[in-house]
């Protein structure tokens, strides 16, 4: 006879994040019941006013977290989410993200009054009814709780406190995505077959970390990252399987940050997905799996360090040289976009093997979790402006993303192609800009962990970004429009702010990144 | 409110490198922030406001730097009547990186050695835009240029300013920004766009250096300050001092235009000549030889890194030379001889304490003499319709007149001609040289015997010999606008070398650099100074019969020695950068292509051929494609385990 205990759940720390679940759930109901032409208004008022509710629910838990030796706050729901510092942190970046991405989502001006997603997804391209769903102008809106699911899902990823909370995060975040990548009202095709990619791969790539998850069950014999930590340091069992556990885990983390070798879907599934769609991936995808992946090597698996940390050395070199390689070559904005995410996910990587620990560190020196947070804040508003930025510039077939199309641009709109250069420049990492100030953090603290091999290939690969970064500034600037030139669509206030947000950002933490860096401080370390 | 200079306290040491600790700014110091917000201001005005500005642009363009440069005149006169020890001012104009304990102030110093290169900076500069109303009169995008030559100035003075080395690596960005911006400014001229392109990719190398240095600052003493790294600089172990140094010395390379970094600058000529002169001549390509003299406590504790410093010199100060012996191009000769100049200047910073101060007294007669010569080019090429090739010259004293003489002030002082501003301070270091090393000394004074034989046929080819002008051009003189900055150029050519009195420049810096202990050359100085004066004697007579008395073709001959040639081709620099870098580098690229299939590309180029092919396309190829990706992640997934297993295994 099982006793079924009733689970304990500490609905004053998570209630920010059932929030989003119900909001999502409530917008599935919105979606069957509310007529069609009222839909557009609700969802987005219902996510919008849920989103800030929510943000302002993890500035509460935050300013109320307890002190927990090292770090603050606590372990929650019968062990399987931590809500502490850095989970906090990044609960309020992704929910800021998610605004910005919404903002994106709601935009109607660009495409002449309709939504930039399929008005019918389920009507196949080139088809009579595909026709009438477009002459007829109609727009779904099931984007909205899509969105809201794939947020939730994050904001589980990022608190996992045990290897099975840890794949249902992974599994409930990637859905939605790879349904909201298939959804483009234009280049149908093009979409779907990136969903289809990233679906198909993304499985592939579970498979690995459901396999991780068994072999190093089959090691500690526990789920939860502090009894699987007890149990390395005890060294209970064969060390092959742990060994093994650990890189298949790893694969599933890496696939979804893009790292290499894992990269192959990133240049296909951004340029394919709505640009809308890939503004808020990049972003938000990266954070929560960042997050994910810091607590799984830090509190899991942070007594087996130097067996984790060859390996992500190699990875983050991985990453930066062939994805700045990668980028030099492309004539695509949105492919090359993707490939210099593949960059910044060397960068961050390379912030990750520093040292995790405060007490590891001489004054003055920064922590590993410290770096990765603020430059996934820099990463982040930074990838959701240029995204943002591409959905402007369109010609009769819609976006026009090829490089070429760019020629000119500074004369034809002045601003988008000033707003453009800044978030380049940011990427570059120039001086004053808020990539700089991510890069000299994540740099520093791979420093401090002596993997100076690493920071001076960094160093090298972003000289080498920069490189096609500037090239696009001088293909804007520097040369005449060939033919008609691209013409800039000016879009309503929603876009408009999305981008200002990222450009002020970018501005801001350049300029005074001191703030931030301290609130990154004070999120502490991961709680065991 | 000043603190006095307190000297490193351990005395055993042989050197008594100063620590940087400024006072507190008061007076006209507490403006030292508006020197840099002037031009700052003047960048923004120009390049946001629009046409609108296009009327008085230029004017306010150089109103803004000489405004800066009389505050710098206000600052400096107000540190001579101070004491010694209170003369390092700084500033703290707010906080820019706060993490924990490390703070990044953006600070600014105003100390001796700053004080001469803002001087130097915005008073050349001022001198260099008044000469750009004339010289960019008939440009219809004037005001951008001289937003972009404001830009520069501001970025410049930030480097020279700041009082940390991430406040330098801000102003080093910048300026490389200004100084690609300008380059590529004649952007209908494909040559000037590859030209900026080599300018920013062999910069950013340089900047590598740079940050890495920064980095290993930052690791080892936990600060970028000036103030905390010189403190600690004589605690740290040799090797990081040396690592730091030769990582210095590489951004200072790339900046500076030294071996093997150097070949970007023959090709910057391709900008305005106002442009040459003000970022390729006097101030930017200075800045490694500032970074150099600024780091001296890093220096001083890196004797490797410091000979490394001898070495680049040495062998850039004779590259330099000999490129300028075999250019037809006059642009380009004299960037060969600033390449060879700034040459000396790193002799004599690599030289230690006893070198620092020649070093910057030789950047200040260069920056005076240079841009002289380079606005002179400016006006000879005003004068025969922008034509630079020498063979097309000819017998130009008589038409231009002012230019000739100013010129001739120029050549005179950079020959190293007694009682010219560049006879004391070439003179100077040649002399340190042989003190350090006899060998040094004798490659140095073989680089003198060379300048003096390629500037004198550079003013041979150009003032004299016989007319070979093309048809249909008239030279004429430039109008006062260009010629008085000219003049006042030319006077200073003359008579830098006042600095040198009562060796007022050496006193001046030794609260920056150390007090030198002379060592005294194995020959006395004045007999040195004689051999000096014969060397160069020398190099003017063999220009003198080899060109002088001969008639000058209007082509150049092709039957050449083959040193000619190689000097011609930069001394093939260009190849050995594309053998070393650029075409594995390109190889690779083509070699990672071969994995991104791009079909996709393909098939949105090919967009027009319709949706429906399109559909065909994607079916036959969408299998193979995710095959091909999850084949990559199984391979992935097999490398991330064999690393773990091995790293374990071993």
């Amino acid at each position: 006879m099982i006793d079924f205990a009733k689970p304990d759940i500490e609905y004053g720390l998570l209630w920010p994040l059932l929030l989003i679940f119900a909001i999502a759930c409530l917008g599935v109901v919105v979606e069957a019941f509310l007529p069609r032409g009222r839909r557009l208004l609700a969802q987005l008022a219902l996510s919008l006013v849920g989103c800030v509710a929510a943000l302002v629910g993890v500035v509460m838990v935050g300013l109320d977290l307890s002190d927990h030796g090292a770090a603050r706050g606590s372990i929650v729901a019968e062990g399987a989410l931590a809500v502490d510092g850095p989970t906090v942190f990044v609960w309020g970046l992704l929910l800021v993200i998610t605004v910005c991405g919404l903002l994106l989502f709601a935009e109607r001006r660009l495409e002449g009054g309709v939504s930039a997603f399929a008005g019918q997804a389920a009507a196949l391209p080139g088809t009579d009814a595909e026709r009438v769903a477009s002459s007829k102008g109609l727009d779904h809106t099931e984007v909205y709780p899509l969105m809201m699911f794939a947020v939730a899902g994050m904001m589980i990823f990022a608190a996992a406190n045990d290897l099975l909370t840890l794949f249902v995060g992974l599994e409930v975040l990637s859905l939605p995505l790879y349904l909201l990548s298939g959804l483009a009202r234009r280049r149908r095709l093009l979409s779907q077959e990136a969903a289809l990619k990233y679906f198909l791969l993304g499985a592939f790539s579970s498979g690995f970390v459901i396999y991780g998850i068994a072999l190093v069950y089959g090691y500690a014999g526990v789920m939860d990252f502090a009894g699987i930590n007890d149990a390395i340091a005890n060294e209970t069992g064969s060390r092959t399987m742990l060994l093994i556990g650990m890189g298949m885990i790893s694969v599933g983390l890496l696939f979804k940050v893009g790292a290499v070798p894992f990269q192959s879907w990133t240049p296909d599934v951004y340029q394919g997905a709505p640009t809308q769609v890939t503004a808020f991936m990049a972003a938000a995808t990266k954070i929560a799996a960042f997050a994910a992946m810091m607590r799984l090597f830090y509190v899991a698996f942070g007594s087996e360090r130097w067996t984790w940390e060859p390996m992500l050395w190699v990875i983050a070199v991985l990453s930066m040289v062939i994805g700045a390689v990668m980028a030099v070559a492309q004539s695509d904005i949105k492919r090359m976009l993707a490939y210099s995410s593949i960059t910044h996910t060397g960068f961050l990587i390379t912030g990750l093997v520093g040292i995790h620990s405060a007490d590891g560190l001489a004054d003055g020196q920064i922590t590993a979790t410290q770096s990765v947070l603020f430059y996934l804040v820099t990463y982040g508003f930074m990838t959701v402006g240029a995204f943002a930025v591409v959905t402007l510039v369109r010609d009769a077939g819609g976006e026009a993303t090829h490089l070429s199309r760019w020629t000119g641009l500074g004369k034809e709109s002045p601003v988008v192609a000033g707003v453009f250069a800044l978030f380049l420049l940011g990427f570059a990492g120039i001086p004053l800009t808020a990539g700089f100030a991510g890069k000299w953090a994540v740099f520093a603290s791979a420093m401090s962990a002596g993997a100076w091999p690493v920071v001076v290939i960094a160093v090298l690969t972003s000289a080498m970004a920069a490189f096609f970064y500037i090239r696009v500034i001088v293909l804007m600037y520097f040369y005449e429009p060939v033919g008609d030139g691209p013409s800039v669509t000016l879009p309503s206030f929603l876009t408009a702010t999305a981008i200002g947000i990222g450009a002020l950002a970018t501005v801001v933490l350049g300029v005074v990144p001191g703030p931030l860096l301290d609130l990154a401080a004070h999120a502490g370390e991961f709680i065991r | 409110m000043s603190s006095p200079i307190p000297l490193l306290s351990s005395l055993a040491a042989e050197t008594h490198v100063p620590v940087v600790s400024p006072g507190t700014a008061d007076g006209v110091f507490s403006l030292a922030w508006l020197v840099i917000v002037l031009p700052l201001a003047g960048a923004a005005i120009l390049l946001l406001g629009g046409r609108r500005t296009n009327a008085w642009g230029h004017l306010l363009g150089t109103a803004t730097v000489a405004g800066s440069f009389v505050l710098g005149l206000l600052m400096f006169f107000s540190m001579l009547g101070r004491e010694v020890g209170e003369r390092q001012v700084g500033q703290h104009l707010f906080t820019w990186i706060e993490a924990g304990g490390f703070t990044v102030g953006m600070d600014l110093l105003v100390d001796p050695l700053s004080i001469l290169f803002v001087l130097l900076i915005t008073g050349v500069g001022s001198l260099i835009h008044l000469y750009s109303i004339g010289y960019m009169a008939h440009d219809e995008r004037r005001r951008r240029f001289f937003g972009y030559l404001n830009l520069f100035i501001a970025a410049m003075l930030m480097l020279v300013l700041a009082a940390d080395y991430l406040g330098i690596f801000l102003g080093w960005e910048g300026v490389g920004l200004a100084s690609y911006l300008l380059i590529g400014f004649w952007q209908h001229k494909p040559s000037a766009a590859a030209a900026a392109k080599k300018a920013f990719v062999m910069n950013r190398i340089g900047d590598i250096g740079m940050s890495l240095a920064i980095m290993l600052m930052f690791v080892t003493f936990g600060t970028t300050a000036f103030a905390g790294v010189s403190a600690a600089a004589s605690g740290g172990s040799e090797n990081t001092m040396n690592a730091i140094g030769l990582l210095l010395l590489l951004g200072a390379c790339g900046k500076s235009a030294q071996v093997p970094l150097q070949a970007w600058l023959l090709d910057a000529m391709e900008g305005p000549t106002p442009v040459s002169a003000l970022i390729h001549a006097a101030t930017m390509v200075t800045a490694g030889v500032y970074l150099v003299t600024r780091s001296n406590f890093i220096f001083e504790n890196a004797p490797v890194a410091q000979t490394a410093v001898v070495a680049v010199a040495v062998v850039t100060l004779l590259w330099g030379a000999i490129i300028g012996c075999a250019k037809d191009d006059i642009k380009k000769v004299l960037a060969g001889s600033t390449m060879s100049q700034i040459g000396y200047m790193m002799l004599g910073a690599g030289l230690g304490v006893a070198g620092y101060a020649f070093a910057i007294f030789h950047l200040l007669t260069h920056g005076f003499f240079k841009a002289n010569m380079f606005l002179g080019a400016g006006s000879v090429m005003h004068a025969t319709d922008d034509d630079v090739d020498m063979r097309h010259y000819g017998a130009l004293a008589r038409a231009v007149p002012i230019t000739f003489l100013t010129f001739a002030m120029g050549y005179l002082a950079i020959i190293g001609f007694p009682g010219f501003s560049g006879f004391w301070s070439k003179d100077k270091i040649i002399e340190t040289a042989f003190a350090d090393n006899v060998w040094i000394g004798v490659a140095a004074t073989i680089g003198a015997g060379v300048t003096a034989f390629y500037m004198t046929r550079l003013m041979l080819m150009t003032f004299f010999t016989k007319e070979r002008w093309e048809p249909g051009v008239h030279p004429h003189e430039s109008p006062k606008v260009m010629t008085i900055p000219l003049m006042v150029l030319a006077a200073l050519s003359l008579l830098g070398g006042l600095l040198l009195a009562g060796n007022w420049i050496t006193d001046w810096l030794t609260p920056v650099v150390g007090e030198a202990h002379h060592e005294h050359p194995p020959i006395p100085a004045w007999a040195l100074t004689l051999i000096i004066v014969v060397v160069v004697a020398a190099g003017v007579a063999v220009a003198w019969f080899t060109i002088g008395r001969t008639e000058v073709p209007r082509e150049a001959p092709t039957d050449v020695s083959v040193f000619t040639r190689a000097a011609r081709a930069d001394l093939y620099g260009d190849a050995i950068n594309e053998g070393l870098v650029i075409n594995p580098g390109r190889h690779a690229v083509t070699g990672l292509m071969a994995f991104d299939t791009s079909v996709i590309d393909a098939a949105v180029e090919g967009q027009a051929s319709g949706v429906s092919g399109l559909a065909m396309v994607y079916r036959k190829v969408q299998n193979g494609f995710v095959r091909s990706y999850a084949l990559s992640i199984l391979v992935g997934a097999a490398l991330v385990v064999a690393v773990m297993l091995v790293v374990n295994a071993g």
